[in-house]
């Protein structure tokens, strides 16, 4: 045994581009073994790419990509897919029509012998729980049951790396948040190393240990899904994981922040000196619902969400925050609430320009 | 023809037992033209009944076990050609990417325009010894060089391969415009490499679409009666041909029939069963897959490889005829000619009006009848496709005969009237036939435009007040246009192609393009049979574009 651990995935500053149009620049990242990552980004956003460079189907132009320390992809040297020990589950599943489950998850274990295909193969099936289909063909089976399958074709192999590209898009949404907690503990359970892409930060959330917030081929952060929340690096992280506004703020001295909402204390990892006006991210569980405050807002708009009703707020001085309140204290567009702020974590960004 | 099933299906024959319901006037034309197939194929089958033994001795001592193994070889050759052809264009137009791909997805499917018979004389007269191609070969390489005899089992089989590759194109470029490059990227993330890959997922998955449009070539194959006899190639149909016209043996044409009719009833079963796994199989992929880009020399290999196949089986010959066309055509351009032409268009219209009638009635009947008679009803009605040419001619002719030397008889003991043959050497005779042969071809395209004027469609237009008459004159008749349009011409093309029919049917002095080229291909005047065959091609050329407009990606 190497007394250093060698990370399973190793991107090195790698780039890709179609048609002269620059679609990844210089990304990097490491996903240890067991490790669950994830891509996370709007469409467009250069993740399906990497996703595909790391499979093998697409050259790289520039840096290296290594999987359990193999340099895999470098600039105009690419190991052919089959023989990288990849495992891939695809957007639309791909499972081939003309052949049972049980084919379709035996698939890559040809050349295994006969006795450790039909172990492995039910050993698969098993673990999704899908072993009492294994005659059916895939269009015998239900969307959900489709992507478990896919799952456990791409892990029967044992692959180094398991790639998931949209893994959960083509289901329904109901769906989708019970088989992303079921793939995490699929996964787990099996000790795979995995990465996926997705454009659902709540798929993120549910499967991933550390994501990466992509945009414009760039990974912006690359963290777990806590810090990335609480601690986001950018207001372009900010804005895209969870929801919030950016008020203004002036820090007032070590640890304190006055604004809009009055003078607010916290952790504060700031170190603009004193009397640096900063931007401040407010999340909607920031803001405490309080009658009695002398605090006042007028409600702008309500979105009702079962349990809770998220409020866009107008402050005295015209700054918006939203606020997420328990849904039984019901007010309507107009009226004026008293509110708190509840601000642990105070995440501030130089003000633009 | 998948015929939808509603939730009362089979109910007449489930009911029979308590209560027997009368079939409707709809039900009952759908029968009669259900009867008419049927009586050709079971004249063939009685003909057993009076074995001509002498005609099967002399064909056993000279010629069967020739005819046999030729029709043997030729259905094997021609099915390995057009399956490669077929499934190497497809995959390369509907999976990958390459300079003139868009192109190409259309004009391969030209050569379908091209009747088998006509590119079979075409290349005879260019790859002959004496024609331009082994010309220009002495001149370029020395008199020592020589090309394969043209006149050969393995012209036969390279002629209608390139002549019907389509139907293989056709269905497989579908299969794999859907799989995309995904399937592929599949396997090689499950450890394939592309070739392997290619052999264990791309193949297998488009194997339903491969095969069904394989059976369709094997059907033409065995029915082919045109480029058989250009090349003197002895098959089944031409082996019929002679017992009637050579030794004047209607029932040892007959008996030659029945056979072919079952090796072609025995390929008609395996398309069926294909049929039902195409729609079982149909993958979940998304419709418009990403294709697989080729790079460098590999793009380039694809477009050669489809450009060669476009020439030789299009291009070239299309620009011969032109040019044998262009030598004769003062003086083939004749009174004659107008009338050759003229019969040709006239049977083709005749034909078309209509068998897309009886399409039209027997679709309706099947929209408003969804039960199980109904369904195979519709089904034996639209059987005569399967049937060659040839044996339909004899299984059409034997009882017509038999009819009018009835009705001979008859008038002469009851009336003592020396009476001619009323149906012999008629139109009626031919009219039949086409309609037997053809009927599918209408039926098809009506019966899916049928299908789009769902009983929703009604309902909505019931709500608004239109009923009866005027419902099917402002919705159904218009939603109905394209398809019975699109009817009309493959009917209309199908006719003035068809060799064999016309041939042994027609009445004196019915001679149609066709047959023309029939006459002076068998006699080698390549160019005076030029003319009439540009003409084909020019007609044939209009259900392709009918096809393009649904196809286009």
């Amino acid at each position: 045994m190497p007394d250093k651990k060698i990370p399973i995935l190793e991107l090195n500053a790698i780039s890709q581009a179609y048609d002269s149009q620059l679609v990844v620049k210089d990304l990097s990242l490491i996903l240890e073994a067991g490790e669950i990552g994830c891509l996370l980004g709007a469409s467009g956003c250069g993740k399906t790419t990497v996703l595909r460079t790391i499979a093998g189907f697409e050259p790289l132009l520039e840096g290296e990509i290594r999987i359990a320390g193999e340099v895999v992809s470098c600039y105009n040297e690419l190991l052919p897919p089959a023989k990288r020990r990849i495992g891939m589950v695809f957007q639309d599943y791909a499972l081939f029509p003309h052949l049972t489950i049980f084919d379709n998850v035996a698939f890559g274990l040809r050349g295994t012998g006969r006795v450790e295909l039909l172990r492995r193969t039910n050993e698969a099936l098993e673990l999704v729980g899908l072993y009492a289909e294994h005659k059916k063909y895939p269009h015998e089976i239900s969307g959900g049951q489709q992507q478990r399958v896919a799952l456990a074709r791409a892990i029967a192999p044992r692959p180094a790396l398991l790639l998931m590209d949209e893994p959960f898009s083509n289901l329904d949404v109901s769906l989708r948040e019970r088989l992303s907690m079921e793939v995490r503990d699929i996964l787990k359970e099996n000790g795979t190393t995995a990465l996926f892409v997705t454009h659902n930060q709540h798929e993120a959330f549910a499967v991933a240990d550390r994501i990466g917030v992509m945009a414009g081929g760039e990974i912006l952060q690359w963290d777990s899904a806590h810090d990335l929340y609480h601690r986001p690096v950018s207001t372009k992280v900010a804005r895209f994981v969870g929801e919030g506004e950016m008020i203004a703020g002036l820090i007032s001295s070590a640890g304190e922040i006055t604004t809009g909402l009055g003078c607010l204390r916290g952790h504060l990892n700031d170190s603009r000196p004193i009397g640096s006006a900063v931007q401040l991210l407010v999340r909607p569980e920031d803001i405490v619902h309080d009658d009695e405050s002398p605090l006042k807002a007028e409600v702008l708009r309500r979105s009702f969400r079962g349990a809770n009703i998220l409020y866009h707020l107008l402050l005295q001085n015209g700054e918006r925050v939203q606020a997420l309140v328990p849904s039984h204290c019901d007010h309507q567009p107009g009226e004026q609430i008293g509110i708190q702020p509840d601000v642990r974590h105070l995440v501030t960004f130089p003000v633009p320009g | 023809m998948p015929i939808p099933r509603s939730h009362n299906a089979g109910a007449l024959m489930r009911g029979s037992g308590r209560r027997f319901r009368w079939p409707s006037g709809w039900q009952w034309l759908v029968m009669l033209v259900a009867l008419l197939v049927l009586m050709p194929l079971s004249v063939l089958f009685i003909a057993w009944l009076e074995p001509a033994w002498d005609i099967w001795r002399h064909l056993q001592q000279t010629v069967l076990s020739r005819l046999l193994f030729n029709t043997f070889k030729l259905v094997v050759g021609v099915s390995l050609g057009a399956l490669l052809l077929g499934v190497g264009l497809a995959w390369l137009t509907g999976a990958c990417d390459f300079p003139g791909r868009r192109h190409f997805s259309w004009t391969l499917l030209l050569p379908l325009a091209m009747p088998t018979y006509v590119l079979a004389f075409v290349f005879l007269g260019l790859f002959d010894f004496s024609g331009p191609v082994q010309t220009q070969l002495r001149i370029w390489f020395g008199p020592g060089i020589r090309l394969p005899e043209m006149r050969s089992a393995g012209g036969v089989i390279l002629v209608m391969s390139l002549a019907l590759y389509p139907y293989i194109y056709l269905l497989a470029r579908n299969a794999f415009r859907t799989q995309g490059k995904r399937a592929l990227e599949a396997a090689q993330s499950l450890g394939c490499s592309p070739v392997v890959g290619f052999f264990r997922v791309v193949l297998p998955m488009a194997r339903p679409w491969i095969a069904g449009g394989t059976a369709l070539v094997l059907m033409e194959a065995l029915a082919d009666f045109g480029a058989v006899s250009i090349f003197n190639y002895d098959t089944f149909t031409t082996a019929i041909y002679k017992a009637w016209f050579g030794f004047f043996s209607l029932p040892a044409a007959a008996q030659l029939s029945s056979l072919l009719v079952v090796l072609v009833f025995g390929l008609i079963l395996i398309e069926q069963q294909l049929r039902k796994r195409m729609r079982f199989a149909q993958s979940r992929l998304a419709p418009q897959a990403e294709r697989i880009q080729l790079y460098g020399w590999h793009k380039w290999a694809a477009t050669a490889a489809c450009s060669l196949v476009l020439g030789v089986a299009f291009l070239l010959p299309t620009l011969q005829l032109l040019r044998w066309t262009l030598g004769i055509f003062h003086q083939e351009f004749t009174r004659r000619y107008l009338d050759l032409l003229g019969h040709s268009l006239l049977l083709g219209l005749s034909a078309a009006l209509l068998i897309v009638t009886l399409a039209l009635l027997v679709a309706y009947c099947g929209r408003r009848h969804q039960d199980r008679l109904t369904g195979s009803l519709i089904r034996i009605s639209t059987l005569g496709y399967a049937l060659p040419g040839t044996v339909l001619a004899v299984g059409i002719f034997i009882p017509l005969a038999g009819l009018d030397n009835l009705l001979i008889d008859l008038a002469r003991s009851l009336f003592g009237i020396e009476m001619k043959p009323l149906l012999q050497g008629t139109l009626f005779v031919m009219l039949l036939a086409y309609l037997i042969r053809f009927m599918a071809a209408g039926f098809k395209s009506i019966d899916s435009a049928m299908h789009r004027v769902t009983t929703n469609i009604d309902e909505a237009s019931r709500l608004m007040g239109l009923r009866g008459l005027r419902l099917l004159w402002r919705i159904h008749l218009p939603m109905l246009r394209g398809g019975i349009f699109t009817a009309l011409t493959l009917v209309f093309v199908d006719v003035m192609k068809e060799m064999p029919i016309t041939l042994m049917t027609r009445p004196f002095g019915w001679d149609t393009l066709a047959v023309k080229i029939y006459e002076l291909t068998s006699e080698g005047e390549w160019e005076r049979a030029a003319m009439p065959s540009l003409t084909l091609l020019l007609s044939g050329l209009l259900p392709i574009v009918l096809l393009m407009r649904g196809t286009d990606d």
